[in-house]
């Protein structure tokens, strides 16, 4: 297979989710039902398909494809393997910032297009990435190691602060706890997908248009500059990019963790490392494995169902202490 | 291929944070003749003189004009058209290919998306070839020996087609063997007009394939000029140390500096 071919793959997976997850859950759909609601007809399977099921499905393909996407241009920027939102304690900063616009109702308003969850996760992304930035900047202080170790400690900093939080709420928003400690796809309606997409594609958008400066980047910062890349500019953009695009997804989806590692390395493997291919490569896949995870968690555990941040955690967490034991002790 | 470039070096002053180590370059010139080298004991500021020059560190004082246009007002996308450079080590943080290696020096010359061109694939053929790595192209950086990995980082700078490329020791680590094919490959991409300058460690190496050298002290040029005139006991002394001992090659006269016990 070709390289072009690779991509026709990814992008055959993605709509194959597409068009076969909204039909898994609790509920057997008809499809004639389901055909029928889309001739304007009003039918209960074509509500459930159109309003929650697809939705759902959808949210889970543009979370997944953006923290994968997020993931692979970190672990170009911070030249770390095991680099993604989670890993760095972005996703963990955004969803104590969305957790607290849904806990604290006084704390409403709105900034232009912009909900009180979108405006505090983005601070909550900016203020971990910003933390991770300054102990990386710090002499000795880019190991592989500290970084990952400060960004992980931010997640478990922001669990923290969430469950103290949630302890003064009234119990019946307790509900939706889980999702602000492990990130689930439960509350997809049209709507958290426009929130969604409103963050998530400006900030990929952003990625994308650093493609090529990444390659050079690959052999380090002096060779790139060598080459014609301005790696400080390439650096703020990929911060500024991923830090909005993880902070769409944790606005809607809470800190779900290891897409961002697992599809990267995934696609690295199969298409090779030029980051213009492992970009969008990414996407489709980290957006697949995470409705994938979403349909698995729903179908197994029917009628309840597995968060599927903890589902990722499960998977991708072995990932990342295989990769972690691996690594030589490198820069 | 590029028209040759000059770069110039002004009044420049440069030092790491509160050190009292300090770079003073009052003039300096790059790019007229085809193989330059920069020699100095360690900590004498070789590297930073380089990267000074390559525009990767700005100097405190002074300007660094590359054509007459300061490196500090241009992009270094428009930089790395006119000139290369080429670190002491290029860390891979995934395992490329010979080949896309190479191609990455092509960086310069794309547009956002662009994909390679013929004139891409003629440069990186060409490098490949003038270092003797066609053979290995599809094979990963590390299934490769030291020196055949920077024989593919110095293909990676040519295939760039810069007018002047910047080494920084491009026969680090590498056997007598290694060395001495590294530098004749700099050289005979010099016969065809690059100009090359590299920091050079080994000075017999620099005396055998060098035009001009320039001879760094503790910041500051101690000398500059031919080989035969900067590898004398007068400059090297003062350099070094007196532990040297200077002999002349039967045949050509060229110095061959030794250490003494």
């Amino acid at each position: 297979m070709t390289k072009n071919h690779k991509i026709y793959a990814f992008l055959a997976v993605f709509a194959v989710c597409l068009a076969v997850f909204p039909w898994i859950g609790t509920e057997r759909l008809s499809f004639r039902e389901v055909f029928s609601f889309l001739i304007g007809e009003w039918t209960a399977d074509g509500m459930i398909f159109f309003q929650i099921r697809l939705p759902r499905v959808l949210m889970g393909l543009i979370a997944g494809g953006a923290l994968a996407m997020a993931g692979a241009a970190l672990q170009v920027m911070f030249r770390n393997p095991l680099a993604e939102p989670w890993t760095l304690g972005i996703a963990g900063g955004a969803s104590l910032g969305a957790f607290l616009a849904r806990a604290c109702p006084f704390l409403w308003f709105a900034l232009g297009p912009l909900n009180t969850s979108q405006v505090l996760a983005l601070l909550g992304a900016g203020g971990a990435l910003s933390l991770v930035l300054s102990l990386a900047r710090r002499p000795g202080g880019a190991g592989t190691q500290t970084l990952l170790l400060a960004g992980v400690t931010i997640g478990v900093i922001s669990g923290g602060a969430i469950m103290v939080i949630s302890g003064f709420i009234s119990p019946w928003k307790l509900a939706e706890f889980h999702r602000w400690l492990l990130g689930g796809l439960d509350a997809a309606d049209w709507r958290s997908v426009g929130t969604l997409i409103f963050l998530a594609v400006p900030g990929l958008a952003i990625l994308a248009m650093q493609a090529r400066d990444y390659n050079p980047l690959g052999l380090g910062e002096e060779m790139a500059a060598g080459q014609g890349v301005d790696v400080a500019r390439v650096r703020r953009w990929t911060a500024i990019g991923a830090g909005i695009a993880s902070a769409g997804v944790a606005a809607v989806a809470g800190p779900v963790g290891f897409v961002g590692l697992l599809a990267p390395h995934a696609v690295r493997r199969i298409v090779g490392p030029d980051m213009r291919t492992v970009l969008p490569c990414s996407f489709l896949f980290g957006g697949a494995l995470l409705a994938a995870c979403d349909a698995a968690g729903r179908w197994a555990a029917s009628p309840l169902e597995v968060p599927v941040g903890a589902l990722t955690a499960v998977l991708g967490g072995p990932l990342f202490l295989w990769l972690l034991a691996r690594r030589r002790q490198g820069p | 291929m590029s028209l040759p470039a000059e770069l110039a070096l002004r009044a420049v002053r440069f030092g790491y944070g509160t050190d009292a180590w300090e770079l003073r370059i009052p003039a300096l010139s790059f790019g007229r003749e085809p193989l330059c080298g920069i020699v100095g004991p360690n900590g004498s500021g070789k590297s930073t003189l380089l990267k000074i020059a390559a525009g990767l560190l700005l100097p405190r004082e002074g300007v660094v004009e590359l054509d007459g246009c300061s490196l500090a007002r241009q992009r270094r996308i428009q930089i790395a058209r006119v000139l290369g450079f080429l670190p002491q080590e290029c860390p891979a943080l995934f395992d490329y290919t010979v080949e896309q290696v190479v191609a990455m020096g092509r960086h310069a010359h794309g547009g956002v998306l662009e994909m390679p061109n013929p004139g891409d694939r003629e440069a990186v053929a060409r490098a490949l070839a003038d270092v003797g790595l066609e053979a290995l192209r599809h094979r990963p950086l590390s299934h490769l020996s030291g020196g055949e990995r920077r024989r593919a980082w110095i293909a990676s700078a040519l295939a760039q087609e810069p007018g002047l490329l910047l080494l920084d020791e491009p026969t680090q680590s590498l056997d007598l063997h290694q060395a001495a094919a590294v530098m004749e490959i700099l050289a005979r991409r010099a016969a065809d007009g690059l100009r090359v300058v590299a920091v050079m460690h080994d000075l017999n190496l620099a005396a055998l394939f060098c035009d001009r050298l320039v001879l760094l002290q503790a910041g500051g040029i101690a000398a500059e000029g031919a080989p035969s005139e900067i590898l004398t006991e007068n400059h090297l002394f003062q350099a070094y140390g007196n532990r040297l001992e200077i002999l002349r090659r039967p045949e050509t006269k060229t110095p061959i500096v030794l250490a003494k016990k």
